[in-house]
């Protein structure tokens, strides 16, 4: 029973692991948390108003509504739900999370006490310029910083996370093929490349066209030069790609999409293996986002905010979207509208409410000067350091799909499991028993059954080694064949394997009150 | 370097059994050409907690923040109390720093949030169905327009005059780019606009702001009924989430779709993001919604337990056909948005939208009193336009000096249109005291005498 004396478990269930029910379905610190919607105690607040004064309504024709349906709830229930929540999730600050492509690095404080500060947090968007100097310096020394690692001449701030980015870089490019009165109706996207290239080509009205990659795991050169033409406007490619890999010829592919007249977008997911030691702009880009919330440490949240912007070249940088920050005189400005002095009249127009994730940007900031120049390039070193010590430390056991050095990921396909019955899946579930996020499976769609991890360079060579010792062991419990270990794992999670077919045939998307009886 | 564990042995170490004699060796595949020697040369080197914080501190100190002076600025961002227990909850670890909840046996808590979520945001507006969150307002609106053309098959959107500037901008971005039309009704600070007549055979959908970003408020029911006469949805536009507590729901006006900022719930202003973007609708559009779906299932044993769901829909599987390419949300301000909500309840939902209401209706009568200021909403929520005897902008300009911001002038958002200089939007909320309303008011009088 839980604190509303509901049973919220259909019966006891033994715990996998010792056979022992409990009768509340709780176990321990690990507590049975029912719906706020069954936690209602009508008429209660966790918020104490003034009363409001009963005076007539000016809603003209609209009546004010009826009942709603929103729980009542005092503030000890609330902190206690969410609290019993937040313990049911795994996270950075509890452990090891080598989700590839997705760069789960520390998450420092400081950041997020900067992002609170009066000055910062408690400024509204239309304010007069006058009044928030320090809000556009701030972001303008961000800009300053992203354009300099990047050795791009402009950023597009306002993207609020990486595929928007995407789509605003894709859009720069339409734009651009526009004023050279041209409509190039292709873009070629590689078949590693996250799913979000593609979506976002097609969302910016393009037909995008898959690129094969090699037997390298690098994008095949030959098929790629084959296809271009004048109905290419432009390549999508990852670097260091989704297979862990720096795309050695990118030089000669850039030069040939610039020869084609095609632009060349990068998808910065990857930025964080190369932050201050390469700079794309040395490499022939034209566009890339940079997603704040890998690179530069802006927390995920759960799956949100982020922040996406993109720096172009100086052929994209004109089609820059509003609204931009200009330097005017002494002070700073913001170019919101095309008929703003200091906008050039073929701008790409608005993409998102207001000026961007400034809250991200905060953080970033705070991130990037607790760094530096020197320590982001050690960022870098020991990014990729760490992942070449998995690769290394696991490739006599697991089966490495790629030769080495990687760079900030190590990829493994499946072959090491090759007759045991047991898939990826399965030993990844495997690894949540044992008290770790699992790596990013099944991406790149290159390989079979692939096991992509970035542990990034915030984890400590014992923490890696705590790893490959239960990864190691895993190995061998998967090779001796024991498959029913791994079929039932987790064993010990807040919940097992959950019915995904049935979410989805029959979805339940919101509570709605049981019928009385 | 404060954030990175590897000492120099490590380092040393790891290198030894890699087989490589240094770091630079693990760059090989790097183009020799595009190779940096060193770290990049004019940049600045790392600095303590305590330098970069005075740094941070510095910027923040050129600012007014808004709580810290009498402040009326609304349009489509809005300064509510938001309690404590909000942001202490946030930042636990356990939530800040979780991904996307791709596994959900150790992501429970994330999943279940936003399962409350999805039911608070259809519980508000009157729908049956909402998603896990999108960007913001504004975007959100443009993701409504392409829903509705890809249920409609048509191409041709109908904004009303009473939308959002912004929304309205990022609509037709998309449309100039992504192909389709949008026809702009004219700016209607009076709420007298005849939406109806635009309407044909061709159109995907009407999209309209409920208040409209003039503050004013309308039943949209007739509006409902000939967008569905033509084939067309309806779109409903909330930017002021808080006026759900006291207003019909768009739902109840025969909304298909409604979208909207949720930054008023749990969330401060941050100058204008991370914000909240809502999405609700019908159960029979489901398939057709952008962003992600959490939904309820069971685990292995039978109990209840919560997964994304639907995610044909979506970027990572269906890759150019997917539904959207929004992958990272708003996770988080969904749960700001969602604690703000449960701490509030029914009758403090209410009872907070009928105090925004009680404060806006002293504040037009007030101002309505000044002479020279006339007051241009007869049905309002807790934002008004008002107009003044001169442009806006200076008056505005005049006041931040003497510490009063005093709203938005609506040539910020509408710089090309001269005849709408001499409006100014005013908003309040449960924030605004009654001296706030004296200080502009006295503020006005004196600066248009």
């Amino acid at each position: 029973m839980n604190n509303t004396g509901r049973k919220t478990a259909p019966e006891a269930t033994p715990d996998g692991h010792s056979g022992f029910a409990t009768l509340s379905g709780n176990r321990a610190l690990m507590v049975e948390e029912p719906l706020i919607f069954e936690q209602d105690s009508p008429g209660t607040s966790g918020v104490d108003l003034p009363e409001p004064p009963t005076a007539a309504l000016r809603l003209g024709a609209v009546a004010p509504r009826g009942r709603i349906g929103l729980p009542g709830l005092s503030e000890p229930t609330v902190v206690r739900h969410y609290t019993r929540l937040s313990q049911k999730n795994y996270a950075i600050d509890t452990g090891l999370y080598p989700l590839g492509s997705c760069t789960m690095k520390h998450n420092p404080r400081l950041n997020e006490k900067l992002a609170r500060l009066p000055g910062l947090a408690d400024i509204h968007p239309l304010q007069p310029v006058k009044t928030v100097q320090g809000a556009l310096a701030l972001i303008d020394e961000l800009a300053g910083w992203l354009k300099a690692l990047t050795g791009m001449p402009a950023v597009a701030m306002s993207p609020g996370a990486g595929a928007h980015g995407e789509f605003c870089g894709m859009l720069t490019i339409r734009a651009a093929l526009a004023a050279r009165g041209e409509s190039r109706p292709r873009v070629l996207v590689p078949e590693s490349a996250h799913g979000t290239n593609p979506a976002s080509a097609a969302a910016c009205g393009f037909i995008v066209d898959p690129i094969p990659a090699n037997s390298e795991g690098r994008v095949d050169v030959a098929a790629l030069l084959a296809r271009l033409g004048p109905d290419v406007a432009a390549i999508m490619l990852t670097n260091p790609n989704t297979c862990g890999l720096f795309e050695r010829d990118i030089i000669t592919i850039a030069d040939a999409v610039h020869q084609a007249g095609a632009y060349f977008y990068c998808d910065g997911a990857n930025f964080n293996a190369i932050v201050g030691r390469v700079r794309p702009a040395d490499l022939g880009i034209d566009a890339m986002h940079i997603n704040l919330h890998k690179t530069f440490s802006t927390p995920h949240g759960g799956g949100g905010p982020g922040a996406g912007p993109v720096v172009l070249s100086a052929a994209l940088a004109p089609y820059l979207p509003l609204p931009h920050v200009v330097h005017d005189g002494a002070g700073l400005r913001l170019v919101e509208h095309r008929s703003d002095t200091g906008a050039t009249g073929v701008e790409l127009g608005r993409m998102k409410g207001f000026h961007g994730q400034m809250g991200m940007f905060i953080r970033a900031l705070a991130y990037i000067l607790s760094h530096g120049a020197d320590g982001l390039r050690q960022v870098a070193n020991d990014a990729v350091l760490n992942a070449n010590y998995l690769l290394a430390s696991l490739g006599d056991v697991m089966t490495g799909s790629f030769p080495g050095p990687c760079m900030h990921e190590a990829l493994f396909d499946d072959r090491f499991l090759k007759d045991t019955g047991i898939t990826t899946i399965d030993f990844a579930k495997a690894m949540i028993d044992e008290g770790y996020h699992p790596m990013t499976m099944y991406f790149p769609l290159v390989v079979h059954g692939a096991l992509l991890f970035e542990p990034t360079e915030t984890e400590s060579r014992q923490s890696l080694d705590q790893l490959i010792t239960v990864l190691r062991g895993l190995v061998a419990r998967a090779q001796a064949g024991d498959v029913g270990f791994f079929a039932d794992a987790p064993r010990l999670t807040p919940r097992r394997r959950l019915d995904e077919t049935a979410a989805a045939r029959k979805p339940v998307l919101r509570w709605v009150p049981p019928v009385a009886d | 370097m404060r954030y990175l564990p590897l000492t120099e042995a490590d380092r040393r170490h790891m290198l030894d059994r890699i087989g490589v004699a240094s770091v630079d060796e693990l760059f090989r595949d790097v183009p020799a050409a595009a190779r940096l020697a060193g770290p990049i040369a004019g940049l600045p080197s790392h600095q303590g907690e305590l330098e970069v914080e005075r740094h941070i501190a510095a910027l923040a100190a050129r600012n007014v923040a808004a709580g810290s002076v009498p402040s009326f600025l609304g349009a489509g961002a809005y300064r509510h109390h938001v309690p404590a227990t909000v942001d202490h909850l946030i930042q636990r670890g356990e939530f800040l720093t979780s991904y996307t909840p791709y596994q959900p046996e150790i992501t429970q808590g994330t999943l279940q949030y936003l399962f409350e979520f999805q039911t608070q945001v259809a519980l508000i507006t009157g729908m049956e169905v909402a998603n896990a969150s999108l960007y913001d307002g504004a975007t959100a609106c443009a993701e409504a327009v392409m829903m509705a053309n890809r249920v409609t098959r048509r191409s041709r959107a109908v904004l009303s005059g009473g939308v959002h500037p912004h929304y309205r901008e990022v609509v037709d971005t998309d449309a100039h780019y992504v192909g389709f039309d949008v026809v702009i009704a004219d700016p209607d600070p009076n709420g007298t606009e005849d939406l109806e007549a635009l309407i044909d055979d061709r159109t995907s959908c009407v999209v309209v702001q409920n208040p409209s970003v003039f503050g004013q408020l309308k039943d949209l029911s007739a509006l409902a009924a000939a967008c569905h006469a033509k084939g067309a949805l309806l779109v409903v536009v909330v930017t002021e989430v808080v006026s759900l507590g006291l207003v019909t729901p768009p739902g109840e006006m025969g909304a298909d779709i409604v979208v909207g900022e949720g930054q008023g719930l749990g969330n401060g202003l941050t100058f204008g993001g991370p914000y909240l973007g809502l999405f609700a609708t019908r159960d029979r559009f489901v398939r057709q919604m952008p962003g992600r779906l959490c939904g309820q299932t069971v685990d292995a044993d039978g109990r209840r337990g919560f997964v994304l769901t639907l995610s044909t829909r979506e970027q990572h599987i269906r890759r150019e056909k997917a539904t959207s390419n929004i992958c990272t949300n708003s996770g988080l301000c969904a749960l700001a948005f969602s604690i703000h909500l449960s701490l509030l309840g029914e009758t403090g939902f209410t009872d907070l939208a009928r105090l925004n209401h009680a404060k806006a209706i002293m504040l037009a009568e007030r101002l309505a009193a000044v002479p020279g200021i006339t007051v241009l909403n007869g049905a309002f929520f807790n934002e008004i336009t008002i107009h003044l005897p001169r442009p806006a902008a200076a008056i505005v300009d005049v006041l931040a000096d003497r510490g009063i911001l005093a709203g938005v002038p609506v040539s910020r958002l509408y710089p090309d249109r001269p005849d709408l200089a001499e409006l100014l939007l005013v908003a309040v909320t449960e924030t605004t005291s009654d001296g706030d309303v004296a200080a502009l008011v006295a503020g006005l009088e004196e600066v248009i005498r």
